[in-house]
């Protein structure tokens, strides 16, 4: 459908959020509370260059090189600045491995706390309200709804991120990729395995 | 790769894997929020709690909160704790928020909008 089709003599005024955004980042800017090349750089890596690429490489690392897994495991924060990437908000990182008996998935009840630096910016359903509550109180429902079947004798663990600590799920390699390299592994990750809610498929023509 | 059909579910909204912005000024909220606990004008956690409260607030009025009005509530818990650390008020805020809205209205369409000068 067609906007209504009226002269534009004049700016489209931006919607109401759109205008408090500019007046509180332009008063800020003005009292010299906030730096606009800074604030242009944030947005841009989070929208453009961090992402859950960054996220995959270090599960592709972790696949391949199992004295970065065990310090992973044993402390992410440091083990994910190796490969250059280090938190926005200095939060305490932690690596959750995903095994045939165990399986972790990520959520944050209280708001949308999520390992930015690894994963970008978090999906929409991550920050929606039944997301939230069901991954508690149902995770292996929920985990069917993203098309993950796990066996019975599985154990879910879930855990819920806080402004201080936030978790990176590790999930397990998937059969017939012995011959792949750390780049063609990473490749595999995606985003929702690493939050825990999917896990990965064997790359084509591979039977699981 | 084997991405989840989710298409059918009702209550859990899911984007693909780029940016969750819907628009341009949820970023800029993001960045604000994110630049000035770097800062040091206030802490992420106590940044956590107010867009906390904020969320339950909106849950606490009935709003379905299906993650589509989120940065909605990023910007007014980023108002309000601005305006609580003294970093700006109210007032300030409306008024500019004012200025802008006359700027665009009285900027001819294709020039740049630029705040008058006296606009404070």
């Amino acid at each position: 459908m067609d906007a209504p089709h009226h002269k534009h003599d004049h700016q489209v005024i931006p919607s109401d959020p759109a205008l408090r955004t500019k007046a509180l980042e332009s008063l800020l800017v003005e009292k010299g509370l906030v730096d606009p090349a800074a604030l242009d750089a944030i947005i841009d890596a989070y929208e453009n260059k961090i992402g859950p690429r960054n996220g995959a490489r270090v599960v592709a690392r972790a696949w391949v090189d199992p004295g970065y897994k065990e310090r992973l495991l044993r402390d992410a924060g440091p083990a994910i600045a190796e490969l250059g990437y280090s938190g926005a908000q200095g939060e305490h990182m932690v690596a959750l491995e995903n095994t045939p008996a165990v399986h972790n998935l990520v959520v944050c009840t209280l708001c949308s706390c999520y390992p930015w630096p690894v994963l970008g910016l978090p999906p929409v359903w991550y920050k929606s309200a039944p997301y939230r509550s069901r991954a508690v109180i149902d995770p292996r429902g929920v985990l069917r709804e993203f098309g993950t079947e796990l066996a019975e004798d599985v154990e879910i663990r879930v855990w819920d991120s806080t402004a201080e600590v936030r978790y990176l799920v590790l999930p397990e390699r998937p059969p017939g990729t012995g011959n792949m390299t750390e780049e063609e592994l990473a490749a595999l990750v995606t985003r929702d395995s690493m939050i825990g809610v999917a896990k990965i498929a064997a790359p084509r023509g591979v039977e699981a | 790769m084997s991405a989840p059909d989710l298409t059918s579910l009702p209550s859990l909204p899911r984007d693909d894997e780029g940016p969750a912005f819907a628009e341009p000024w949820q970023a800029q909220a993001f960045g604000l929020a994110v630049r000035l606990s770097a800062e040091g004008h206030f802490t992420w956690k106590e940044w956590a709690a107010a867009l906390a409260a904020e969320l339950k607030a909106a849950a606490d009025r009935g709003e379905p909160d299906d993650g589509s009005r989120y940065y909605e509530h990023w910007l007014a818990a980023l108002e309000r704790l601005v305006t609580r650390k003294g970093l700006t008020d109210t007032a300030a805020l409306a008024a500019r928020k004012q200025a802008w809205a006359d700027a665009y209205r009285h900027t001819p369409h294709g020039q740049p909008v630029l705040l008058p000068k006296s606009s404070s």
